[in-house]
């Protein structure tokens, strides 16, 4: 999972498994974060009327 | 007693009647987990499993769930990459189905594994040449990402949707769904193409075995294409379901009818390359691995013959195809809920024939039939998420806005 566990080899079986996870997990990290970031902003600002 | 719960402008049963539906559900999840606590105190040994039964009862549950939760990933697909505007009306309860199929996935796994408190290894220390560490990886992530798509229908509750953060945050993510849906869709095309990989890639066991390009062998496709197109038939079906037991019309005719008309091209075309991948497997495939297509049949316990070959593709696969395609089928309410019900066995019996027969079919000539029925905890385990779901679909109808034209279909005098 990381180049610090003892088997990982930088081999192209790691790079598209772990490649593909990690750019997943970025994808979803980042779009919590846009999410709640864009939340907080509007709550503050007193924007509650979206429907 | 919870009306300030359930949405506004709908009508829902009566506290009482619902809690005593809820108590049946929660016997039947006990039932399940004390049947799971048995497994995993005293281990595989309360299962009937064997040497040629590895792959049971639950494994064909967790690749039947799967692929009948891909209505979720597939319905995503159409409502926010595609853009069909009218399926906004059944995407909330796709995703609630979904959800509920992929966290019986997950549950079944952690039983099945034998030592789930190492489950976490899979991804530590992870076999980089295994289909089954991609199904891991997607299973696991597909999960997050049904959540994600299910936290902004909780936000929806009634008494959560006065507080202004949950207002916004639910409103925020319907707006970002559309890449959380892609990423979605993208990770369900993987996992459930690995999970029919697993199989093909068996050379050893020439009823799975089948050739491919890369290293994707032909069931990769299949069984991707088969989820796309026999999990929206399991999300109409629940829906029907969820009307005739509620009593009311929840989705209009026109949004049935437009996913109905995907999923019978869908399967047609499934279809098509089925019967193709079938017959090439049959004449060309099987007999170069020194078995004719009648030795996986003939001797089967079970005694189905090549009759289950024909159930499979012909009566729950071509037929409700024929039906779904049809505008005439379609029209008529008996055939198409019969249509959905045939499509929904058709692919279950597809993941039981691909993973039983497999792995139990005799390959060497010391080798025969063994026999295996599940013992009750494997039967209990595996009751245990569909009560589950049932429960989860049934809190989320009466607690959240599921369905966004029950209002206009069901006035409140």
């Amino acid at each position: 999972m990381f180049p610090f566990i003892f088997e990982w080899v930088w081999d192209s079986g790691h790079y598209i498994f772990f490649g593909a996870m990690w750019y997943v997990i970025c994808i979803l990290t980042v779009g919590l974060t846009y999410c709640l970031v864009k939340t907080v902003k509007d709550t503050l600002a007193g924007d509650n009327d979206h429907h | 007693m919870d009306s300030a719960f359930i949405p506004k402008g709908v009508k829902r049963c009566s506290f009482g009647t619902f809690s005593l539906g809820m108590l049946v559900l929660t016997a039947i999840v006990f039932w399940g987990f004390y049947a799971a606590i048995l497994c995993w105190l005293k281990g595989l040994n309360q299962t009937n499993m064997n040497d040629s039964y590895g792959f049971a009862l639950w494994i064909w549950a967790d690749l039947a769930v799967i692929a009948i939760g891909g209505g979720a990933f597939f319905t995503g697909l159409l409502r926010y990459v595609i853009g069909l505007d009218e399926l906004k009306n059944i995407i909330n309860f796709a995703v609630i189905v979904g959800f509920c199929c992929y966290c019986s996935a997950m549950l079944i796994l952690a039983i099945d594994i034998g030592q789930p408190l190492r489950g976490w290894f899979i991804f530590w220390h992870a076999n980089v040449h295994s289909m089954l560490t991609e199904v891991a990886f997607c299973l696991s992530l597909y999960l997050s990402v049904l959540a994600i798509e299910y936290i902004p229908i909780l936000l929806e509750n009634r008494k959560i949707d006065e507080v202004p953060f949950f207002h916004n945050l639910g409103h925020t993510m319907h707006g970002a769904m559309a890449v959380f849906a892609a990423t979605g869709a993208f990770l369900s095309c993987f996992h459930q193409g690995s999970l029919g990989g697993v199989t093909g890639v068996l050379f050893g066991r020439p009823f799975g075995y089948r050739e491919g390009i890369f290293v994707w062998p032909w069931t990769f496709f299949l069984y991707t294409w088969s989820a796309a197109a026999c999990g929206p038939c399991f999300t109409m079906l629940t829906c029907k379901i969820t009307e005739k037991i509620s009593g009311k019309k929840l989705v209009k005719d026109n949004v049935y009818d437009l996913l109905g008309k995907i999923s019978g091209w869908m399967i047609g075309t499934y279809m098509v390359a089925k019967i193709a991948d079938t017959l090439y497997w049959a004449y060309v495939t099987s007999p170069s691995l020194g078995f004719a297509v009648m030795d996986y049949y003939n001797a089967h316990p079970l005694h189905h013959g090549i009759w289950i070959l024909i159930l499979e593709i012909v009566i729950c696969g071509v037929l409700p195809a024929m039906i779904l395609i049809s505008r005439k089928g379609r029209a008529n309410a008996t055939l198409f809920t019969l249509a959905t019900i045939l499509a929904v066995i058709g692919v279950c019996l597809n993941r039981w024939v691909m993973v039983m027969t497999p792995m139990a079919m005799p390959v060497m000539t010391f080798d025969s039939w063994v026999s295996y029925f599940p013992s009750w905890q494997e039967v209990a385990t595996t009751i245990l998420p569909l009560a589950g779901g049932i429960m989860i679909v049934s809190l989320s109808f009466r607690y959240l806005p599921v369905f966004p034209q029950e209002q206009e279909l069901n006035p409140v005098d």
